[in-house]
């Protein structure tokens, strides 16, 4: 009797997939532009800026060191200024988002700086433009690390959203712990592990699949 | 003159100090030039390279080409610049992400030429350098020969003036790297192109340049027409360098040389003459007669000729028994005029070897 009717399991797992894909928009966006910004400031880039690129350095590290339950609160001013309300799936999506820019710009600025110096060169030698260099050198080279560094964002994102049930956000997490954690019921809670095992399977296959598609290097 | 180096000089600084890459270095390529640079690693060579298409820009100095100077260019400058100065590289630096066409292209698509422009142009080079078959394949699945074919079919796609080489070759079996430098001199006749290129293997430079400069700790120590400089070397480094490709002494007779004839204890033995011909005074070769002349006991042991750019020059190893020599000797022949005698520019005695049994 206390067990939830399916179309919980529904609304749970679009909660979810609307947290993780809202979030996962803006926050990969954001997140490359962060990366290619970072890589090209350093010395001996492209645009070498070493106070911006430290400045920013510092920000992302002091970004990833928070807990991602502390940031949940700690920006709870920020999400009622931009979502109108600190409750709901909506309000999840802010700190998840904020959460996931400096990590996947860490990833995605290690792809960048893998990029072999000597394509960059033969890039200027042949009189591209900066501006061409990254666009036809830096980020065409670094894209199967860019979109494998997409894979693990997204998944590591998931997990996080587990944890927006305490904004209300709800999502498979929330339904997990309501029911399997504070009712006993320790049948929805093994049936929610199911569902997220698969999802972050199907995310991994395809993230991996559509990488390859983009590694020529071999 | 197409290309100017006045007194260029280079300093890094490093965890040892000051290195100076490069120290007051002047020179000049004229058009339609295969030019080469030659030097140990480290030598200062690629940082040289480097200057001519502002890579690197020197400390002190001017490079200038046409009259225009490369130094002081702002980035529109260097742009229209290095569209007329091609380059192409040891680990032929191809975009993996891009086929070999849209490598090819990418220049000129950066210029805002038209696709269908592109198109052609790319087209034209590939059947230039024989990979037309390859325009839709990634680099990855070519060979490191046909690599290096894209590579110079991208460094021509703005139909350049220039085109430099850093060590091209060094990263190609023999086969391929003859292959490649066969056909940079075919594009360089083909499109009247100045060619500057890097190496550290004295076999290219006299398999196609015109002229050469030796680069050592940053100086050029030598520089002058290759049959010149191979027939003749001067510097220390030059010497080091044309080794291995000269006839030295071979080792098992060089352990057994001795200076002087009574270390040979009474045994029969003979004579090493080492022969030079430098290729200016005898251009066509080394006249049978003339050699004929040091006797009917002597014996060519080991040697060579290599004829470059019209001018044969190398060395010969000949032994002669101990009598013969001191016959020379004592008849005063060994003299002033020994070697032209014998066509060669230069005859030096090693020492004297115990005769083989």
């Amino acid at each position: 009797m206390s067990l939830p009717p399916l179309n919980k399991y529904f609304q749970a797992f679009f909660e979810t997939l609307l947290m993780v894909s809202a979030a996962a928009l803006i926050a990969i966006g954001l997140g490359l532009l962060l990366a290619i910004v970072l890589t090209v400031t350093a010395k001996g880039s492209l645009y070498p800026k070493p106070r911006l690129h430290r400045g920013l350095s510092v920000t992302a590290n002091i970004f990833r060191a928070v807990p991602f339950i502390i940031m949940l609160v700690a920006l709870l001013p920020v999400t009622r200024f931009l979502v109108g309300t600190t409750l709901g799936t909506w309000a999840a999506v802010v700190p998840l988002t904020v959460n996931l820019i400096p990590f996947y710009a860490r990833i995605a600025q290690v792809s960048l700086n893998d990029v072999d110096p000597g394509l960059v060169e033969a890039a200027r030698a042949m009189g591209c433009r900066r501006r061409h260099i990254i666009r036809h050198v830096l980020l065409p080279e670094a894209l199967p690390g860019i979109v494998s560094g997409m894979t693990v964002s997204v998944i590591a994102m998931i997990n996080a959203s587990a944890m927006a049930g305490a904004v209300g956000a709800g999502g498979l997490g929330d339904l997990a712990i309501r029911y399997g954690y504070e009712r006993y019921e320790t049948r929805v809670m093994f049936e929610v592990i199911v569902i997220l095992i698969a999802l972050v399977s199907v995310i991994q296959l395809v993230g991996e699949r559509v990488s390859r598609r983009f590694d020529h290097r071999h | 003159m197409h290309l100017i180096f006045s007194k260029v000089s280079k300093q890094y600084p490093a965890p040892s100090g000051i290195v100076h890459a490069l120290r007051d270095v002047s020179f000049t390529v004229a058009r339609g030039e295969i030019f080469g640079i030659i030097g140990r690693s480290g030598a200062g060579k690629s940082t040289l390279l480097r200057t001519i298409n502002a890579l690197e820009l020197p400390d002190a100095g001017g490079i200038a080409i046409d009259g225009l100077q490369v130094g002081g260019l702002d980035e529109d400058g260097l742009v229209h610049l290095r569209r007329r100065v091609g380059m192409i590289f040891q680990h032929f630096n191809l975009l993996s992400a891009k086929t070999v066409r849209d490598n090819v292209g990418l220049p000129l698509r950066v210029a805002g030429v038209k696709p269908d422009v592109v198109r052609q142009r790319v087209d034209a080079l590939l059947e230039l350098v024989g990979l037309s078959d390859k325009a839709e394949v990634y680099p990855a699945k070519l060979s490191g020969g046909q690599k290096q074919r894209v590579g110079i079919a991208r460094a021509l796609v703005h139909d350049p003036e220039i085109l430099l080489c850093d060590e091209a070759t060094s990263a190609l079996d023999p086969e391929s790297t003859q292959a490649i430098l066969a056909l940079l001199r075919d594009v360089s006749n083909k499109m009247d192109l100045t060619v500057v290129l890097i190496t550290h293997d004295m076999a290219v430079i006299r398999e196609i340049c015109d002229r050469v400069l030796v680069l050592d700790h940053g100086q050029a120590v030598e520089h002058g027409e290759v049959w010149r400089v191979f027939g003749d070397p001067q510097a220390p480094a030059t010497r080091a360098l044309l080794r291995p490709l000269q006839h030295g002494l071979p080792a098992d007779l060089a352990a057994q040389l001795v200076d002087d004839l009574s270390d040979l204890d009474g045994r029969p033995g003979n004579a090493l003459l080492s022969m030079r011909f430098n290729g200016a005074a005898q251009p066509h070769g080394v006249s049978l007669q003339q050699l004929a002349l040091l006797g009917p006991d002597a014996t060519l042991i080991h040697g060579g000729l290599d004829r470059i750019r019209g001018h044969a020059q190398g060395n010969l190893l000949v032994s002669l028994p101990v009598a013969s020599w001191q016959s020379i000797k004592t008849n005063g022949a060994f003299g002033q005029n020994f070697g032209q005698k014998h066509g060669a520019d230069f005859i030096e005695v090693l020492g004297y070897v115990p005769a083989p049994a």
